[in-house]
């Protein structure tokens, strides 16, 4: 029976004595089952679609080459993945209050989330900010407001993800800034920072350089914190974009990895090692509804990303063959219609995440598609992934969906479809050649369209949406920022530049104008900078006179 | 019988387009000439691209938070610029309570979450046809 030719005999035999007859008399609900990335989905897996490569090759064991199975040998047996929720809005008062809060309720790491002007290097009273000031995420002007943001945190006990990639260097020479404040020696610090510009390009849009420009900021935030913040991650190379931009699973890992591709041999160019900086390197994936595909998604990237360290780029080390990642539920699977099943939503999806063998993960607030989610909707949340710990024992092995036969061979598919957009990147000339051509986000935009065909037709079923459908009333309690704060951090702004040494700063800003003509590492002229209180916006208008701006390729 | 002609505009620092982009292709294959502004436009900007292309119908995408001031700015402008008879459409994650509001201020239809394209490309034919 084991052996596969003779398995696949009797497969097809089952097939033409029992599954046939049976057909004719009822029909399958549909005349295709297909995956999200549109491969056909056979009745039943057995042993023969498992890997061609074999056990030892294909699966391996946790915490070795390739990874399949999971990055540390004992993984959740050993502690739980960190508990992180994406929270900030409003002024760094409000914001350091939410994050007092969920981690007096058992969240385990922080994770910042900045305001649009924030994000794309505009002070609260520029222009542009205009409207957006505190609306999306917290509003950070200088190291004052950071140095609210993080009051009474001890930052040598939390780590901090910072969602931020244009300005990335700057709010993290904040967070340093800070540490030192609190007496914690930069060595010590420990999170990540996104500090991915490609997909801003690509699906998120906070961009402001064009791509040499940024691919040297992220050059010289390696560079200067493989010696000075070792534990720190220096970039979160993110999917989760792409795939709520409308990727499926196979372009969610094809693009983060091309994307991942492209920083490697950015920082190799630049003279770093990946043996070193390969450690540092995180990733970010989104995790959808479809529940056996998303285990199979995270399993194929971990494997496939483990080959491109070691094949492509000759590492040795294998701590950087390893894909560590944080997942984010999918906020695009969020129904506004009958709100609360979205809890179930996200259960599903956090489950998919973990049994994919996730490090860090934050479930969606149900209330999500209504608008900012409020305490109690953020508490549900959290509460989802402590039910996941403690109750549901899939804690308690490691990968214990690894060996399922449909699993493997949907981990198998990924892989090779993400290899096969690997080599179209590669024809193209790489990643940041892709996406200056347009071409990754036309590929994300058919298969955006086509998935809200399929909804419109409801070959794609979403209960609440297209089907059983109630009358409900939508209205509920969200949380509302309100609009004031955008003048008290516009006040709190005037009068730190009122009461700083002006004169420091207008140094520090020459310095760094001088240094971003040159070649010089940027990063330490910008953390003297921010500890002069030198703005946000001074130091981003400061690299866009030099820089100058990226100009999108509007592709439709 | 014209071709209805549609601006779908991305307004303020907000960088969520699938759904702009996905509704701007439904409208095309619905036969309708779509000009799409690609993201972080002034509503000057967005004025000013609704003059020189001479447009029927505009549209907003916005999922940013930032609605209520940046919808004020542009029917302002609009009206300054004579072109206030133009019908505005938004999209995103807007709270009911604010759709209200700015129907009020002369916003015709807000489409949240989970609207069929269909029922966009309807609304859209009726408020050309008038």
């Amino acid at each position: 029976m084991n052996n596969p030719e003779n398995l696949k005999k009797v497969k097809e035999e089952w097939k033409e004595k029992k599954v046939l007859p049976l057909l004719r008399k009822f029909p399958e609900r549909k005349s295709q089952f297909k995956t999200s990335f549109d491969g056909d989905i056979d009745i039943l897996y057995t042993p023969e679609d498992l890997p061609p490569d074999g056990y030892d090759q294909a699966l391996g064991f946790p915490g070795q080459y390739p990874f399949t199975r999971g990055v540390q040998p004992t993984m959740y047996r050993g502690r739980f993945w960190t508990m992180r929720q994406y929270a900030g809005f409003g002024t760094a008062e409000e914001s350091n209050e939410r994050y007092r809060y969920l981690l007096s309720q058992g969240q385990t790491g922080l994770s910042v989330a900045f305001d649009l002007p924030t994000q794309i290097g505009y002070d609260s009273d520029d222009q542009m900010a205009e409207g957006e000031v505190g609306k999306v995420g917290v509003a950070i002007d200088s190291l004052e407001d950071m140095e609210v943001l993080f009051e009474g945190i001890p930052l040598d006990k939390v780590s901090t993800s910072m969602t931020i990639n244009s300005t990335a260097a700057i709010l993290l020479a904040m967070y340093i800034a800070v540490g030192e404040k609190q007496g914690v020696d930069p060595s010590r610090l420990t999170g990540t920072i996104q500090n991915d510009i490609l997909k801003e390009y690509i699906a998120r849009g906070t961009y402001i350089f064009p791509p040499d420009a940024s691919m040297r900021l992220i050059t010289d935030i390696f560079e200067y914190c493989s010696k000075a913040l070792p534990d720190f991650n220096t970039i979160s190379i993110s999917g989760y974009h792409i795939r709520e931009a409308g990727a499926d699973a196979a372009q969610e890992v094809a693009f983060t990895l091309a994307d991942g591709i492209a920083y490697v041999e950015s920082a190799i160019k630049a003279g770093l090692d990946p043996n070193v900086f390969g450690k540092r390197l995180s990733f970010f994936f989104n995790s959808h509804n479809n529940f056996l595909e998303e285990i199979a998604k995270f399993r194929a990237a971990r494997r496939l990303w483990a080959k491109i360290m070691k094949d492509r780029f000759g590492v040795t080390d294998e701590k950087a063959m390893m894909l560590r990642f944080h997942t984010q539920t999918g906020g695009s699977t969020l129904t506004a219609q009958q709100p609360m099943n979205n809890i179930i939503r996200v259960a599903f999806q956090a489950l998919a995440a973990v049994l994919g063998g996730t490090q860090s993960l934050h479930t969606n607030s149900f209330d999500e598609a209504l608008g900012l989610p409020t305490q109690d909707s953020v508490t549900i949340a959290l509460r989802t992934q402590q039910i996941i710990a403690c109750e549901t024992g899939v804690t308690d092995t490691v990968d214990p969906v690894g060996g399922s036969y449909y699993v493997e061979n949907l981990t198998d598919r990924i892989e090779k479809l993400a290899l096969d957009y690997l080599q179209k990147i590669d024809d193209l000339g790489g990643m940041v050649k892709a996406v200056q051509e347009g071409y990754i986000q036309k590929e994300i935009l058919n298969t955006a369209y086509n998935y809200q065909l399929k909804v419109e037709r409801e070959e794609q079923v979403i209960v609440g949406v297209n089907q059983y459908l109630s009358d409900e009333n939508l209205k509920k309690d969200i949380l509302k920022i309100d609009p004031v704060i955008e003048e008290k951090q516009r006040n709190k702004l005037a009068a730190l530049k009122r009461r700083r040494n002006s004169q420091v700063v207008e140094e520090a800003l020459k310095e760094l104008k001088k240094a971003a003509l040159g070649s010089e590492n940027l990063f330490p002229i910008i953390l003297n900078a921010v500890k002069s209180y030198a703005t946000l916006g001074e130091i981003s208008n400061t690299l866009r006179d030099v820089f100058g701006e990226y100009t999108e390729a509007v592709i439709l | 019988m014209k071709r209805v002609k549609v601006l779908v505009a991305k307004p303020g620092l907000d960088g969520h387009d699938r759904g702009a982009k996905v509704v701007a292709m439904a409208l095309r294959d619905a036969g309708m000439e779509v000009i799409y502004t690609g993201l972080r436009q002034s509503a000057d900007e967005v004025v000013k691209a609704a003059l020189q292309e001479d447009v029927d119908i505009i549209g907003l995408s916005i999922l940013s938070g930032a609605h209520m001031r940046i919808c004020e700015k542009v029917l302002n402008l609009m009206k300054e610029k004579g072109i206030d008879e133009k019908p505005v459409f938004v999209g995103g994650i807007i709270p009911a309570e604010d759709a209200l509001e700015l129907k009020k201020m002369g916003i015709l239809e807000v489409f949240g979450p989970g609207t069929p394209l269909k029922a966009i490309v309807d609304s859209i034919k009726g408020a050309v046809d008038k």
